[in-house]
């Protein structure tokens, strides 16, 4: 085993890891469900918190943990509905989810919070915590970067970020146009050229405000790609695209993940 | 992406599902990622009873075409009713 460790893709080459679903506390105390993924070897070492789509707490989210364990970061996905659903298959807990206005800003924030508590505590962590989200995941991945101390975050094409939402919206949130200037950590945005939401149009105008504020943000739009081209079990799954996206979002971590 | 767009209404009738026979009191109603139809969007219609947990829970996924023709063939079931059908059980048309 090599001892050579960069904040993740490091530690363990050959991608021996743990994974089990554990408890942890999140918003509010509440006690939530989480999927933990952790390589096998000692140390120190980056950790990502992982957001799950609003499909829900599906076994392609836990792949995409299990993945971060493999390349040497350890990880963790809170089921964002363990409060309206606990124990139910991820289909309908996401059903119940969405029939009740979907997950609270404040209590993703919260929930994330308590994700990254858990991982600063483990004792092969270095400190440094990051948070990637997909679709839904990936505005509250932003929203979770702008809400509190982490080190790096990915939003893979999470729409609403600086777009506004439309009257009547089923959902209780709204645009992060005006918390941008809170960004605590470097921001890496992926998207997909033909996505419309977000649109290209709205990842410019997220890319100017950030720079207006100052802040690090990275961001790659995919030709030949729409939304959810990381999804291996969807239709929309652009495997070129992807390969080249799960590098860069890795690499991203690699450094930023490196120390606290 | 995901739409969000989501409608909510209250229902009267039974389906079933997982958890075999319920009495369905809510349908759900949006466009969104499905879960096992190979699209990236259908329209999707969930059937279930809160109060008897999330499994008590019918969920269909189809495409815009079969969609509107299921919309279709609902309600022209229900015009090619008598009205008086309707009448001897007390209900509305």
């Amino acid at each position: 085993m090599t001892s050579v460790v960069c904040g993740g893709r490091g530690g363990d080459m050959r991608g021996d890891l743990t994974a089990t679903t554990i408890t942890i506390p999140g918003a509010n105390g509440d006690e939530i469900e989480a999927y933990y993924a952790a390589p096998s070897d000692g140390g120190p070492r980056g950790s990502v918190v992982v957001l799950h789509h609003l499909p829900g707490y599906d076994a392609a989210t836990k792949e995409i943990t299990r993945r971060f364990a493999a390349e040497g970061f350890a990880a963790i996905c809170p089921n964002l509905y363990s409060r309206e659903a606990p124990g139910a298959d991820p289909d309908d807990a996401a059903a119940t989810a969405r029939a009740l206005g979907g997950v609270p800003d404040e209590r993703l924030v919260g929930d994330v919070a308590g994700a990254a508590a858990f991982l600063r505590a483990q004792p092969a962590s270095n400190g440094a915590v990051g948070v990637i989200g997909y679709c839904s995941g990936g505005r509250q991945s932003v929203l979770a970067a702008c809400s509190l101390d982490l080190q790096a975050a990915v939003d893979c094409y999470g729409a609403f970020v600086v777009a506004d939402v439309p009257d009547g919206f089923p959902f209780a949130f709204t645009s992060l146009r005006p918390l941008l200037e809170n960004l605590s950590c470097p921001l890496l945005g992926l998207f997909g050229a033909e996505d419309q939401f977000p649109s290209p149009e709205q990842n410019v105008e997220m890319a100017i405000l950030l720079e207006g504020h100052g802040k690090s943000f990275t961001s790659h739009t995919f030709e030949g790609a729409g939304h959810a081209f990381f999804a291996t079990d969807r239709p929309s799954y652009r495997p070129e695209v992807a390969t080249k996206a799960w590098g860069i979002v890795l690499d991203f971590f690699t450094t930023h993940l490196a120390e606290a | 992406m995901c739409t969000y767009a989501t409608t909510v209404l209250t229902i009267d009738g039974s389906a079933k599902g997982k958890i075999g026979w319920f009495s369905a009191n809510q349908a759900t109603v949006y466009f969104d990622h499905p879960v096992h139809f190979a699209r990236g969007h259908a329209l999707m219609v969930d059937l279930a009873n809160p109060s008897e947990g999330p499994s008590a829970r019918v969920g269909l996924e189809l495409s815009p075409e079969s969609a509107r023709a299921l919309a279709v063939a609902i309600l022209d079931a229900l015009d090619a009713v008598s009205p008086a059908l309707f009448e001897a059980d007390g209900v509305t048309r």
